[in-house]
């Protein structure tokens, strides 16, 4: 059961085995995208034909690499603004959240956090399509109304953006607000009586102790809105994300520039997670 | 200075309140009416049930439903049973940097997109994948085997997904537990399966519910892996939901749909709160 009590040989080897089976069942799926991102193929399957780097920085067809691709870069491009804009106001509205609900005592407070944890508990695509929805019948009665043509609410980034934020504020609120409590008010209070103002005791004292869970909530901010496929597929314009980019690739048929980008995100979100590790050590 | 305090709780307050008003509760209650609006000519609505009744009447959408629902509890069950093996070795077998590394470990996958992740499965899955030639290749098949759009690919795939999501708050609660408690079960001349069943698993009883809460949502809202890895056959509710509202243009029978989704897992996750006194707070939070 445990290392202080005696066990059985067979037992214990068979149970190693089992852990080991399951973490090359984890790596498998891992491993062969990144491999095949290097055979000299036009399929990211076996025969093996050879190791190549031209599914990277090949320049002409049909082996176009990555980095000459335009299509896929300007897609990781739409992804990057879409994922800097939901990280920075689910963190703006995460602190002011973990703010509101650390420090105020008013009627109705456990309801409401309830309510704040709900948007994780509905199925992303439901979220997709309740606020497709509702801006567009939004835009339809500004149309018909005053003959206003609201392009940000049909189908597109703006939308994509306002869908990510709807849940991932949740995540950024709870991360931050798991800091928050854990912050000696005391020394707030010291830096009133040493003649600071409300605001510049917030500022000086007790943002700074939060520094780490701000950029680690904007880090996983910014993975969870990178890798966001269920809610962004109902709420796309012509401006495809990665992910869906990548999707109607799939659905037409695979090449090894398909593992390339692949490879090149595993790459990315370690590095991500990296800073991430390294902040919270500080 | 009440005044001022007053000001400042207002200040805090207006960003939740539009968030939570504008994109969760108003988007929801409209995707509500509009399920429940029959078209009965152009431009021209009735409130009616007429859309759950096409759901009820077509045996498609109902068993796509039921199916949807009980490969969720089985991919879950099944995550479950995987996943508590590997948590309480992290937990409990292993110790001090050996276990941080497997613990980062189960993480790592994560991080990459959920796409890349099935994109992998289909390399080793399909006809020309990588198992197929392995078994021909070790003379186990005479023949490409196609491994891949059936609903154990289905299953591989669901459980792959998940993992993360039970591994994570079973380790968190075994490890609340002492090893003396086990050691003096252990004392008292239980065996292992009965301080598994009376001590071990009670106490990870939190860890089990939220885990499975997290599993099945995530399951029963997946569209990706179904649809590229399952077969024609093997339809998924979010597949519908998609096809009445991009494909076909009925966002009344799409919001319906939607609808029935949304109920059916607050309903199990309700259920599953209940049963175990859990609550919503403690589990996601």
């Amino acid at each position: 059961m445990i290392p202080t009590i005696p066990r059985n040989r067979t037992a214990t080897w068979a149970y190693n085995a089992y852990i080991g089976l399951f973490f090359l069942y984890l790596a498998l799926p891992l491993v062969v995208v990144a491999t095949f991102a290097f055979n000299d193929s036009q399929f990211p399957s076996l025969p093996w034909k050879g190791f190549t780097w031209d599914w990277f920085f090949g320049t002409a067809q049909p082996k176009l690499g990555v980095f000459y691709e335009s299509a896929i870069l300007g897609a990781v491009g739409t992804s990057v603004i879409v994922g800097v804009s939901v990280s920075l106001i689910s963190v703006a509205v995460g602190t002011t959240n973990a703010f509101l609900f650390n420090r105020y005592e008013f009627r109705g407070k456990s309801a409401l956090y309830v309510l704040m944890i709900v948007p994780l508990v509905i199925p992303g695509i439901v979220l997709g399509i309740s606020i497709l929805v509702f801006s567009s019948s939004v835009a339809n009665a500004a149309w018909e109304g005053a003959a206003l043509d609201l392009v940000a609410l049909r189908p597109g980034l703006t939308l994509v953006v306002l869908g990510q934020f709807s849940f991932i504020t949740t995540i950024s609120t709870l991360v931050i607000s798991a800091r928050l409590k854990s912050f000696d008010r005391t020394l707030e209070e010291a830096a009133l009586n040493l003649g600071a103002t409300q605001l510049t005791a917030v500022r000086t004292v007790t943002i700074p102790y939060l520094a780490p869970a701000l950029v680690g909530a904007f880090v996983v901010s910014f993975l969870m809105s990178f890798e966001n496929f269920n809610t962004t597929l109902m709420l796309v314009g012509s401006d495809a994300p990665l992910t869906i980019a990548m999707f109607d690739r799939l659905k037409e048929g695979s090449t090894p520039l398909l593992n390339a980008v692949s490879l090149m995100l595993m790459i990315g979100s370690s590095l991500l997670a990296l800073v991430m590790i390294v902040f919270q050590k500080r | 200075m009440s005044s001022h305090r007053n000001f400042g709780f207002y200040l805090l307050l207006a960003p939740l309140a539009l968030w939570l008003i504008l994109l969760i509760i108003i988007p929801q209650v409209n995707l509500a009416m509009l399920s429940l609006q029959e078209r009965v000519g152009v431009r021209q609505y009735e409130t009616s049930l007429a859309n759950y009744r096409t759901f009820i009447e077509e045996p498609l959408y109902l068993m796509t439903f039921a199916r949807t629902a009980v490969m969720s509890v089985l991919a879950t069950v099944l995550t479950l049973l995987i996943g508590f093996p590997v948590a309480y070795y992290i937990a409990k077998m292993v110790r001090g940097r050996t276990r941080s590394v497997l613990f980062l470990l189960c993480l790592v996958p994560f991080w990459v997109s959920e796409l890349v992740r099935t994109f992998g499965w289909m390399i080793l899955l399909r006809e020309t994948g990588v198992v197929s030639s392995l078994l021909q290749w070790a003379g186990l098949a005479s023949g490409p085997v196609e491994m891949l759009y059936n609903d154990a690919a289905i299953m591989v795939g669901l459980v792959y997904t998940s993992m993360l999501f039970m591994v994570v708050p079973l380790v968190t609660t075994l490890d609340s537990l002492d090893d003396a408690v086990i050691e003096a079960s252990y004392d008292l001349g239980g065996t292992a399966p009965s301080i598994l069943r009376e001590i071990v698993i009670p106490h990870a009883m939190p860890g089990i519910v939220s885990g499975c809460i997290v599993v099945f949502m995530l399951s029963l809202g997946n569209y990706l892996t179904p649809i590229m890895l399952g077969g024609k056959e093997s339809l998924w509710f979010t597949e519908l939901i998609y096809s009445q509202f991009i494909v076909r243009f009925n966002w009344e029978l799409g919001a319906a749909f939607g609808f029935l989704l949304l109920f059916l897992s607050s309903v199990i996750v309700w259920a599953a709160l209940r049963l175990s006194g859990q609550t919503l707070e403690k589990t996601m939070g």
